[in-house]
């Protein structure tokens, strides 16, 4: 609650709208003891005032009543009117929505078909038959006006519930032996209100306007007693020559609505959990660069060569140093694996190659990516994509997520290499189908108009590659693309990688968690632990001999197939969170063989050869190994 | 040893697409009718991949989903048809995501105590203990019990989620794809804290994983499924070391082992059947480099092999 | 796509049905006694009862709704009182207004809203969202009819650049261009808000979507900027944006009641105003049930759009 407030209160626009919204909830409260003239007394003597007359601060209308009492008690009956609408709206729709959602199968099915009937009228039709039926009345409109969002709130909240009640955690409250209605009020209820309270915020000022709007038509408050709506409605006739009977009233229902309106947006934001961390922000098309010092000196090593390289995420306060200064290079026809547990920068440092960490909150604050010698760093953005794609390409883990669900899969192999070269339709039909057919996938000729959803997994990562081929790149960067596959699909495309590795002499990035996947398809591998790279050698060599307590430790951590029932060396602890890094070595906490020295200072990545590792006391010594 | 747990030719079929008027128009055989038991404090690994049943089957198991056909049967009593607060008592589930199987809205104490207070009817001090116990036993802090399920990384929250599972006392517990979900290096973690557990409270375990070698190394026995059957089972250490069925073969060649050169182990399609139009015969026929009419054209059951165990091909491997 | 449309029609006629049957049942709760309000209150007893039976009103609620229902399959509505005219031939002429004027509006406040969301989206933060992002919290707070009775003071007879009220000229040529002088403003007026929350919509949609890994493909694979937001992003958005374009649909007509009447306007929605003021029940299920029929098939159409820009809904 106390979060909820003063992430409320950081929202300046929002607080705007509460204290402008207060002020007149506070002045509607006042009115019935502050000196003003009745209301409803009319004095055709003074009729039509303008503002600021004696007597009559904002004037008085066509029968001389005063405007600004009337605007007040008008205000005062409109914003009890629409909130009263919008809390019998949300109490009716909600419990609809929530016992739809929750119970499903034919109890939704019938409440939903009375929901789209209703919703099947536009509103106001709805709102007049029932005034007609009714009669025309300030409380008959209310009415009106609640019943006809009824069937909003209890589409949306519906939905909402049919998401918690599929979630987890209900089976789990089900198994502890908890009813139905328990389970609706301990664990469905507190997940749905904050929705409710969203969608009450968002459509408590259009209810004033409709309230208004009915009042308006003269359907709603009735004569003398007046709103705000039928205020408008009785000034309509005069409205091109004593102007001011209609703005007064106007600007009051503008000021009220906006306000709320304004503050209801921030009630969302603040409610809504997808915004606390700035998730909604839009990714920029590069991600932003902050050096804070010079790009180092290219040392000229491999085809593609990453130098220090340090990306962070800024969130609100915290800095997440998520790549502390990584240093990498790939060879031409070479494969290189990261291998690195959640959170240890290898993706972050992947993406950063072609500026692809979405930005914000991703900014690269150090280092060189340098492709044949040249800094990629800070490059216009037209350069940077004329490489995207054409030098250097991804594939992506997910390739359900990574595809674009809406475009067949052969317009998606020909925009890659439209965004590079202009390609005939013909030509970019031969090219797709020749993609298809370079990574194996039968028939390609008939699956280029097949979309995403109509393939397997195992076919949409195929998919994924010749994307990746399509320019004839020099590297690809392969972000853990058979994580999300089933181990015989896994085995077929790492298969598939290694022989276009070998007949297309392409540069492999391969990022995985995966011991068993580097050891059968990289060259060398590059271990990162918590933002930096603590380990780096020949494949079979760090495999046969792990110089990183920390690598020593991973493998043996990892079941593997053949090993019989076992008891497994658990590393204990948990990964250090990289905005919180500690000095020293960040796996001295877990690690058996630390030493007071491991904490104190930066440890440096000591290297010999193609061997180097980030440790005092390694399991062999770097220079013994290497005699 | 006695039976924990039986299964009597369980199965589930759903149904699929709508009509105009709401009745459906085909169905799906996520599960084809299982026989199987699980003996006392053994642990049985069930593994298969995308698509196979296995979430399916657990959820019937704990009575989440009715079966269509067949009966559970937990120490010797029929449990069909009950509502799951009387399978809690027995079953208990430790589901695949650790955080969002916790109410993001309650205290973890109060996640704690509902199996207590519904299925048992403690009372507070009661519960307080017992909860301290379990808490003890997971290597869980108790100063936790008053924070929110976001505050704990996917780890604890898992030992908070095995911790809910014995606060109802039940002696079976069907682990769902309990460490996929978490970091290599917590994996172990887990995987050994449920082997202790298994020991302190005399536990029988279901094992569900697509992981071969975590089920490899956590599972006295191991139940290969594929399309909904169940076409290999048998001890742990002969499975995946002997394996008799084609496709229990594919899958042991796939797993990406150290030391083993790649090469991809099926030159066939990868694709499972469709399950609205499942082949008549033997659901790998397509995909089996082995397969003969017979395959096509009939469904093998499971039957005993001289190496131990079971297997349901009509022309299994031969012993290695 | 023939199947799914017939399909869709199919699924149409129990909500017809079901909106006949609410407008029926809103209409049998009017209290009073329809012969009274039509012959009114000196009528003598003999000729309320002939009356009642002329309409039918002597047999039971059941018999009352399937006879009403008949006589408007067959195109007969009844007669309005009031105009003494058959309720559908003022139905179809009123309405014929009602869909210039809001299917005017209804294009513009889709162009308008779609573009202005996503160049917000595209401007994250920047001046355009801002400036976009404020005028559009202003469309969607102003009451339509007080933006109108504004519009009219200053437009009309301020500057005098359009006319104050009506469809056609009083006097003069019945030609397009006096159509679209009249048109201008009560469309404007209609479009404003739809098109503010259309612009949220589609600004927040947008930013849903930019954060797809789709989108991270495209960019990886070096598509430029303008593709990525209105090729991709916009593409994959439209499947958020297109059901509230048909929801919003149903807010244009409705804000043409309160737009009909600032402007006089001779739309369907001013009559049913009319018709409720002066208890015209006939006129007022008619005009309900007729304009409610063809907002269903509306929203048909809206799902078979939906259908043509997403594969994945089956058809």
């Amino acid at each position: 609650m106390m979060a909820f407030l003063t992430l409320l209160a950081r929202n300046r626009l929002a607080m705007a709208g509460g204290i402008v919204l207060s002020l007149v909830i506070l002045l509607v409260l006042l009115t019935p003891i502050l000196p003003l003239a009745d209301p409803d007394v009319t004095d055709t003597g003074n009729r039509f005032k303008p503002p600021f007359s004696e007597g009559a601060l904002l004037g008085t209308d066509h029968l001389g009543r005063d405007l600004l009492s009337r605007l007040l008690w008008g205000t005062q009956l409109s914003l009890a009117v629409g909130f009263s609408a919008a809390i019998i709206a949300a109490t009716l729709g909600a419990a609809i929505g929530i016992i739809a959602g929750f119970y499903g199968g034919r109890t939704d099915n019938i409440i939903m078909r009375g929901v789209d009937m209703l919703m099947a009228f536009p509103y106001i039709l709805l709102a007049l038959a029932i005034v007609a039926a009714l009669g025309p009345g300030l409380f008959n409109a209310l009415i009106a006006v609640a019943a006809v969002n009824v069937p909003f709130f209890a589409r949306n909240i519906r939905g909402i519930t049919v998401g918690i009640a599929h979630k987890e955690f209900v089976d789990a409250a089900r198994l502890a032996g908890m009813s139905n209605a328990r389970i609706i009020l301990t664990e469905v209820l507190p997940n749905v209100i904050p929705v409710i309270i969203i969608a009450m915020s968002t459509t408590i000022g259009w209810m004033i306007l409709e309230t208004a709007g009915l009042s308006f038509l003269g359907l709603g408050s009735q004569p003398p007693q007046a709103d705000l709506g039928s205020m408008l409605g009785e000034a309509r006739s005069a409205l091109i020559t004593n102007p001011h009977t209609s703005i007064v009233p106007g600007v009051m229902i503008l000021i009220i609505v906006m306000s709320i309106n304004l503050l209801g947006d921030g009630v969302r934001d603040a409610l809504d959990p997808r915004l606390k961390s700035g998730a909604l922000s839009r990714p920029m098309a590069a991600t932003m660069v902050k050096r804070e010092a010079p790009a180092p000196t290219s040392e000229g090593k491999g085809l593609l060569e990453a130098q220090e390289l340090q990306t962070q995420f800024h969130v609100k306060d915290r800095v997440y140093r998520a790549a502390g200064g990584v240093s990498l290079h790939v060879e031409k026809g070479e494969c290189l694996g990261i291998i690195g547990e959640s959170g240890s920068g290898k993706s972050v440092t992947a993406l950063s190659v072609m500026g692809l960490v979405a930005s914000p909150p991703g900014v690269i604050t150090g280092g060189a990516v340098r492709y044949e010698g040249k800094d990629l760093i800070g490059v216009p953005y037209k350069q940077l994509r004329d490489m995207r794609g054409r030098n250097v390409a991804y594939i992506f883990q997910d390739p359900l997520a990574t595809l674009h669900p809406l475009y067949r899969v052969g317009d998606q192999l020909i925009e890659a290499i439209r965004s590079h070269r202009p390609i005939g339709k013909e030509e970019g039909r031969a090219k797709a189908i020749e993609l298809l057919e370079a990574v194996r996938i039968p028939n390609a000729a008939k699956r280029i108009t097949d979309y995403p959803h109509e393939m397997s997994g195992g076919m949409r990562q195929r998919v994924g590659i010749a994307m990746a081929l399509a320019n004839d790149p020099d590297v690809i960067i392969a972000d853990e693309p058979t994580t999300a596959l089933d181990v015989t699909v896994q085995a077929q495309i790492l298969a598939l990688l290694d022989d276009l590795r070998k007949s297309r002499g392409l540069a492999i990035v391969f990022i995985t968690h995966d011991f068993g996947v580097v050891a059968q398809l990289c060259d060398r591998v590059a271990v990162m632990y918590a933002g930096r790279i603590v380990e780096e050698g020949q494949t079979a060599d760090i495999l046969d001999n792990p110089r990183h307590p920390y690598t020593a430790r991973l493998m043996a951590c990892v079941p593997e197939l053949g090993e019989g029932k076992r008891r497994l060396e658990a590393i204990p602890g948990l990964p250090p969170v990289v905005d919180k890094l500690p000095a020293g070595c960040a796996f001295a906490d877990r690690c058996d063989k630390v030493q007071d020295a491991c904490r104190q200072g930066d440890i440096p990545l000591e290297r010999n050869g193609a061997r180097a590792v980030r440790c005092l006391f390694p399991e062999t010594p770097l220079k013994e190994a290497a005699e | 040893m006695s039976d924990a747990l039986t299964l009597d030719n369980l199965s589930k079929t759903f149904p699929v697409g709508k009509s105009l008027f709401g009745a459906a128009t085909a169905s799906v055989k996520a599960v084809h009718p299982i026989t199987l038991s699980v003996r006392k404090n053994e642990t049985l690994g069930i593994v298969g991949e995308s698509g196979c049943g296995k979430s399916t089957l657990a959820r019937m198991l704990v009575g989440l989903l009715p079966p269509s056909t067949g009966s559970i049967q937990i120490e010797g009593a029929a449990l069909n048809n009950a509502d799951p607060a009387d399978f809690g008592k027995r079953i208990q589930y430790v589901f695949q995501d650790p955080i969002s199987s916790l109410n993001p809205r309650k205290t973890i104490r109060q996640i704690m105590e509902a199996p207590l207070k519904q299925l048992h009817g403690m009372v507070k001090p009661e519960r307080d203990k017992r909860i301290a116990e379990i808490f003890a036993s997971v290597n869980l802090r108790e100063e936790f019990l008053e924070r929110y399920p976001h505050e704990f990384s996917g780890g604890q929250a898992q030992r908070i989620g095995i911790a809910r599972a014995l606060a109802a006392k039940a002696r079976i517990l069907i682990l769902d794809e309990p460490v996929s979900a978490l970091d290599v290096s917590v994996q172990a973690q887990v995987l050994n804290l449920l082997a202790d557990l298994k020991k302190e409270f005399d536990l029988t375990y279901l094992f569900i994983s697509h992981d071969l070698a975590v089920v490899e190394a956590v599972s006295d026995r191991i139940a290969v499924l594929y399309f909904g059957s169940v076409v290999e089972l048998g001890p742990a250490e002969v499975v995946f070391a002997n394996p008799r069925h084609p496709y229990t073969k594919l899958l042991a060649d796939s797993a990406p082992v150290v030391g083993r050169p790649l090469t991809a182990p099926e030159a066939k399609g990868t694709e499972l059947p469709n399950p609205l139009d499942p082949p008549p015969g033997c659901a790998f026929a397509a995909r089996c480099p082995h397969a003969t009419d017979q395959c096509r054209t009939q469904i093998p059951v499971l039957e005993d092999t001289e190496s131990g165990t079971q297997v349901a091909c009509f022309y299994p491997l031969a012993d290695t | 796509m023939t199947g799914y449309i017939l399909k869709r029609l199919l699924s149409a006629i129990p909500v017809l049905f079901g909106i006949t049957i609410i407008v029926f049942l809103i209409m049998a709760l009017i209290p009073g006694d329809p012969a009274t309000a039509i012959l009114g209150s000196f009528a003598t007893p003999e000729n309320v009862e002939k009356l009642n039976r002329d309409l039918g009103l002597d047999k039971s609620l059941v018999q009352q709704y399937f006879i009403w229902l008949g006589n408007m399959l067959t195109g007969d509505f009844g007669t309005s009182f009031a105009l003494n005219r058959p309720v559908i031939d003022e139905v179809l002429e009123r309405f014929n207004a009602t869909l210039v004027l809001a299917g005017t509006a209804f294009v513009l406040c889709s162009l308008f809203g779609v573009a202005a969301g996503v160049i917000s989206a595209a401007n994250q933060y920047g001046w355009a969202d801002k400036g976009i992002t404020f005028v559009v919290l202003l469309g969607i707070s102003i009451p339509s009819f007080f933006l109108g009775m504004m519009m009219i003071l200053f437009f009309a007879v301020n500057l005098r650049w359009f006319p104050v009220s009506g469809m056609w000229p009083i006097y003069g040529d019945r030609d397009f261009g006096a159509l679209i002088s009249h048109l201008t403003l009560p469309a404007i007026a209609l479009a404003v808000v739809a098109t503010g929350v259309i612009a949220r919509l589609a600004r927040s949609a947008m930013l849903e979507v930019l954060r797809q890994d789709f989108i991270r493909t495209a960019r990886a694979k070096g598509v430029d900027e303008r593709g990525v937001i209105w090729r991709h992003a916009l593409k994959a958005a439209m499947v958020s944006i297109i059901p509230v374009l048909g929801i919003q649909a149903g807010f244009v007509l409705s804000g043409a009641v309160y737009i009909e009447i600032v402007f006089q306007w001779p739309g369907v929605g001013r009559m049913l105003v009319d018709a409720i003021l002066k208890r015209d029940i006939l006129l007022v299920q008619g005009g309900v049930v007729f304009v409610a029929a063809c907002y269903v098939l509306f929203n048909i159409a809206v799902d078979v759009a939906q259908s043509l820009l997403d594969p994945r809904i089956k058809t």
